[in-house]
């Protein structure tokens, strides 16, 4: 945070002990808060070593790591196709043919506006009743119809993160290119598009976090993911007359953090190394939303700041 | 065509219900987005932490997930029998409140550094730094990623229909049991989520308009 | 370097969660043993060579196994003990039965949970081959999904806490919440204007609900009593069931809608194990244990 010290002079003799109460005063406040949640929550038992017990069990473990699994395989999946999509949708989007232009726009602003909720359960329902069609069996419909869901979601904000990162690149590389008489296909897939991810992976990746985050939306279809799978979990064992609710989220929402932590960790490293490379152009921040304007063009500023801003979901 | 007009009053409710949740969490969203940018910036290490944890947490944490922490700890701390709707605002407001602290932040990076530097050089305070100089002059720069943040919490309110809140998503799930095509379904609600969508966008254009001022 | 040790954090949780999950641990299912433990459960001969003009049959016998749709948090009805991975209630025994007479043994069987508002799309679909789980036989529903049965009839009821005295019934409402599952029968009933509730909450788990009931923001849960019994004996010291059932709930099995042999075959399975005992046992070693009085289901069941 550059900008902080900005905000506020280094502290003299006087401020300096201000500080220091109000650092007092706040830690209070904090420890206070996290005092209170801890003392009503042992107040009802949830930090009783009977209510922990369970996730001794290897069945109980064995549940979990079935969940963990069956989250990021779907996620993987969902990740790689949601990519091909997103170039596929952002080149069609720059098209020089105004219907495909026309229809890719269409399609991103179509699943880019509605609830991902609500597009994987139409696809499920689409599945189920053409499942015998299309020779889909047992599991199969819940497992596609998510991956389906979030490719198409996904696709469609990666498309936009992509056609940012592309009308970033300086328009000077696209006029050298076609000067070396490359063709329309060479241009894009030789020097625009690997500039443009590089210019955009924090982006590309922070949006990898939400569809991570977003297969839970699984439970829906009944697609037995990690929160699923924890979500019966709890429901379905007692201990001493009641559901280990809070301590199976606690232990879910640890899970997901650390997915997730390790998945930013992954863009904060590759973007260190964008930065180390010298190619004029560049990186823009991950989940830095709105600080767009590292990006060379003022058009491509614009699109960044609304795409970035949308891994808000 | 005739499932609208058959349950007109069901898509009604779920459509009100869907701009209830949506307006309440966004209040709740910006006071607190708000604070917590303010407490990331601030000269005091504890908030500055606290601040970095909220972040972290909420960001990294599915919505689902926190929607049962609403409905099954907070009770147990706070808030002893609040209403589905009370809840559910809770989770979306939270969670949401990450995203508009992290979007006022880097606003506030983007104001000239030499703004600060003479609000400090006339003597101003850390809070009035921040309230009278910093944060209207970030408002513009913060306003297209506000405008995406909260068309993102529209459609995140979805997942508040699996939580006994009344909206759009329960409306659709419930014509679909019925045994309803779902494809004409699916063109109603996206028509009714592209109109609340819309209406953001155009709210966020016209305020950027009179906020825009030419540096 | 803030960021490397929040990532460190993370790879060390990470760490942790997997050297947890890896290495064994106890065995069995975990918490309160009294409710998981002792369920009857029964392996029952299948039938040979059976010949039916059933597509939905036919389609299963090709693939050498049966998909039967279940619930999976009704103790002593449906209940999927995650320690162990099986199924096991009085629903359970009954679609062991029915698949017997098909021609499948358990090993054949796949049971797959179905949440109460997936149901109709599930079978209509032919996701499920046929659905055995608390399934109310009602008209709206028929349009939808064919029925076999009733193989038990249930009537919806009131969880209440154990000390809380002040509900009777379903007119002691009066501006009490009351929780109960999306879209379920109960929960219509009690929404008419007639007992003024004060609100109702609809979630997507009965245990939710229960968990609601015992943190004190609701205070009832309604459904049928068979399903609430099960709740209460799990937790005898703290819920209790008022037993002032006030509606009719005719459990049905749920399947194909056109599939007129296979609710036949379905049928008559059920007549077939009501007369030669088998019902009475598995009723007795799963409901019956919740404190549910066993009623023989009259037979010849209705075929209209």
């Amino acid at each position: 945070m550059s900008g902080a010290s900005v905000l506020y002079d280094v502290p003299g003799p006087k401020a300096k002990v201000r500080n220091r109460i109000y650092s007092v005063l706040g830690a209070l406040a904090v420890l206070a808060l996290i005092g209170f949640i801890v003392l009503r929550l042992s107040a009802n038992g949830d930090f009783d070593p009977a209510r922990w017990d369970i996730f001794n069990y290897a069945g109980v473990r064995n549940s979990i790591r079935d969940g963990v699994l069956a989250t990021l395989q779907v996620f993987a999946i969902a990740a790689v196709l949601s990519l091909a999509v997103g170039v596929l949708l952002a080149v069609a989007r720059l098209s020089d043919h105004r219907p495909v232009r026309w229809l890719a726009t269409g399609f991103i602003e179509l699943f880019r506006s509605i609830p991902l909720l609500i597009t994987i359960y139409a696809i499920w329902v689409l599945l189920l009743n053409n499942r015998t069609e299309l020779g889909l069996s047992d599991n199969q419909p819940q497992f596609w119809a998510l991956v389906i869901g979030l490719t198409v979601y996904n696709g469609s904000v990666q498309a936009e993160v992509l056609r940012a990162g592309i009308l970033s690149v300086p328009k000077g590389q696209r006029e050298a290119a076609y000067a070396l008489g490359m063709r329309k296909t060479q241009v894009m897939t030789t020097v625009l598009i690997p500039q443009a991810v590089r210019a955009m992976l924090p982006t590309i990746i922070s949006q990898l976090v939400v569809t991570l985050k977003d297969t839970s939306l699984g439970y829906i279809i009944t697609y037995e993911e990690l929160l699923y799978s924890t979500r019966l979990l709890a429901g379905n064992t007692t201990v001493g007359g009641e559901n280990p609710y809070v301590q199976v989220i606690i232990v879910t929402g640890a899970i997901y953090i650390a997915m997730c932590l390790a998945l930013s960790a992954l863009a904060n490293w590759i973007e260190r190394r964008g930065r180390r490379a010298k190619t004029g152009i560049g990186v823009v921040e991950a989940g830095d939303v709105g600080n767009a304007g590292a990006l060379t063009a003022a058009v491509a500023a614009e699109a960044a700041a609304d795409t970035t801003a949308d891994t808000a979901n | 065509m005739n499932v609208l007009l058959d349950y007109l009053p069901e898509f009604r409710a779920g459509f009100l219900g869907t701009l209830a949740i949506t307006a309440a969490s966004a209040v709740i969203a910006l006071v607190l987005g708000v604070l917590i940018a303010g407490f990331r910036v601030s000269p005091i290490p504890p908030l500055r932490a606290f601040g970095t944890a909220w972040v972290t947490l909420l960001r990294n944490t599915p919505l689902t997930l926190l929607f049962l922490i609403a409905f099954f700890v907070v009770p147990k701390i706070l808030f002893q029998g609040a209403s589905p709707f009370v809840l559910g605002m809770l989770a979306l407001g939270l969670y949401t409140s990450s995203f508009v602290c992290e979007a006022i932040r880097s606003g506030i990076s983007t104001v000239p550094v030499g703004q600060a530097e003479a609000a400090r050089s006339i003597g101003l305070s850390f809070t009035q730094t921040l309230r009278l100089i910093v944060l209207p002059q970030a408002t513009r720069t913060v306003l297209p990623p506000l405008s995406s943040i909260f068309i993102a919490l529209t459609k995140n309110s979805a997942v508040a229909g699996a939580f006994s809140v009344t909206e759009l998503f329960g409306y659709a799930k419930l014509l679909s049991d019925k045994g309803y095509a779902i494809a004409v379904i699916f063109l109603w609600v996206a028509l009714a989520y592209l109109l609340i969508t819309f209406a953001i966008s155009g709210v966020f254009r016209l305020l950027e308009r009179r906020m825009g001022v030419a540096r | 370097m803030r960021m490397r040790k929040t990532a460190a954090a993370g790879a060390v949780v990470l760490a942790l969660a997997a050297t947890a999950t890896a290495c064994g641990g106890k065995s069995g299912s975990a918490g309160d043993k009294a409710a998981a433990a002792d369920v009857y459960s029964h392996d029952y001969t299948p039938a040979k060579n059976v010949k039916l003009d059933s597509a939905v049959l036919k389609a299963a016998q090709k693939k050498g196994h049966i998909t039967i749709g279940v619930k999976a948090d009704q103790p002593f009805l449906g209940f999927y003990d995650t320690g162990t991975k099986k199924y096991s209630g009085f629903d359970i025994e009954i679609a062991k039965m029915v698949a017997a007479d098909l021609g499948f043994s358990t090993k054949q069987i796949t049971f797959t949970t179905v949440d109460s508002n997936a149901r109709e799309t599930k079978i209509s679909s032919g996701d499920v081959d046929f659905f055995v789980g608390t399934y109310t036989i009602n008209v709206e529903r028929k349009k939808q999904v064919g029925f076999a049965g009733p193989y038990y009839t249930a009537g919806a009821d009131l969880l209440v806490r154990k000390e809380d005295k002040s509900i009777t019934g379903p007119k002691s409402l009066r501006g009490k919440k009351v929780c109960s599952i999306k879209g379920s029968t109960p929960l219509q009933e009690i929404k008419k204007a007639q007992y003024g509730t004060s609100e109702t909450l609809e979630l997507s788990k009965y245990s939710e609900c229960v968990t609601k009931l015992l943190d004190g923001s609701v205070n009832a849960v309604t459904t049928d009593d068979a399903i609430l019994k099960g709740f209460a004996a799990e937790r005898p010291g703290k819920l209790r069931v008022v037993d002032q059932p006030f509606t009719k709930e005719p459990y049905g099995v749920g399947l194909n809608k056109d599939d007129k042999v296979l609710r036949e075959a379905i049928t008559k399975a059920l007549e077939n194990h009501i007369a030669n005992g088998d019902y009475e046992k598995a009723y007795k070693g799963t409901l019956g244990k919740s404190g549910s009085k066993f009623v023989k289901p009259q037979t010849p069941l209705p075929r209209g």
